[in-house]
């Protein structure tokens, strides 16, 4: 078994608030993340996958596969978007790092070819990021 | 589901490294430049990660607030800007990062209720870090 990770970057805007609290509940919770006018970040995006070493080809996966389906599935809806009112899951979900690192997962899960899933990881900022390994 | 959500923090101290229970020789050998008896100082990087389910209502695994709250008044008041030979958890045991990273580990894994603890990563310098996970700590 052996692991390979490719590292993606995307900018976007987001807003942190639940309808079912009150505002100043937002407010405490959510912070200056409550800002309804949303703000930025240049997300860092690191997707590891594992698998064996095809004999052939001497690859975990095809890189270029790899980069296709990020980009596709993620970099494409993600990418220079506000968060909360264009990429549907966070329709309804509020688009915090955690919550991006499960969508993102979801999004890639079953369309790499050969290679499976390890992790997903997203940097929010440099100091901020969050690993998800999928349902356990 | 579960997350895990980690968080770097910046702190600066200084240390020497050198035991007691060594010859000068023995600690020369063993701790080379960083016995020197007047100390020298590092910026620390430190990595915390918990985990947990990630809050339905909140979207969290658990609020940075707290977090960083907690990490602020317990780890970077308590080791921030000081000299680590001084403090008492040094008293009997050389500051090395490695003895740093689990005296971290202890306060972050006793006193924060919010997650649960996974790791804490400290990086000395960019070119070495220590990580501990709990467990098995000192070689008796």
């Amino acid at each position: 078994m052996i692991y390979l990770t490719r590292k993606a970057e995307f900018s976007a805007s987001h807003y942190y608030h639940n309808p079912e609290f009150t505002a100043e509940e937002n407010r405490r919770i959510f912070g200056k993340c409550n800002n309804p006018n949303g703000h930025g970040h240049n997300y860092t995006l690191e997707v590891t996958v594992k698998g064996d070493v095809d004999p052939r080809s001497g690859f975990v996966v095809d890189l270029k596969q790899l980069k296709e389906v990020m980009h596709r599935e993620v970099l494409d809806a993600m990418d220079h978007r506000f968060l909360n009112k264009e990429v549907p899951e966070f329709l309804h979900s509020i688009p915090t790092t955690e919550n991006i690192a499960i969508a993102i997962w979801k999004r890639l899960a079953g369309k790499l070819n050969h290679a499976q899933l390890h992790r997903v990881r997203v940097y929010e900022t440099p100091d901020l990021f969050v690993d998800f390994y999928g349902e356990e | 589901m579960k997350a895990h959500l980690s968080r770097r923090y910046l702190f600066s101290a200084s240390h020497r490294l050198h035991s007691d229970n060594m010859s000068a020789a023995e600690n020369e050998a063993t701790y080379g430049k960083c016995n020197n008896p007047f100390g020298h100082g590092h910026n620390y990087v430190l990595e915390v990660t918990v985990s947990g389910p990630v809050d339905e209502k909140t979207g969290m695994v658990c609020n940075l607030i707290d977090l960083d709250g907690f990490v602020c008044r317990k780890v970077l008041e308590r080791f921030d800007h000081e000299n680590l030979n001084t403090l008492a958890e040094f008293a009997e045991q050389a500051p090395t990062t490695e003895n740093l990273c689990m005296r971290i580990y202890e306060i972050v894994q006793r006193d924060f209720h919010f997650a649960h603890l996974e790791r804490v990563r400290l990086e000395e310098t960019m070119m070495n870090s220590f990580e501990y996970a709990g467990g098995e700590g000192l070689v008796k």
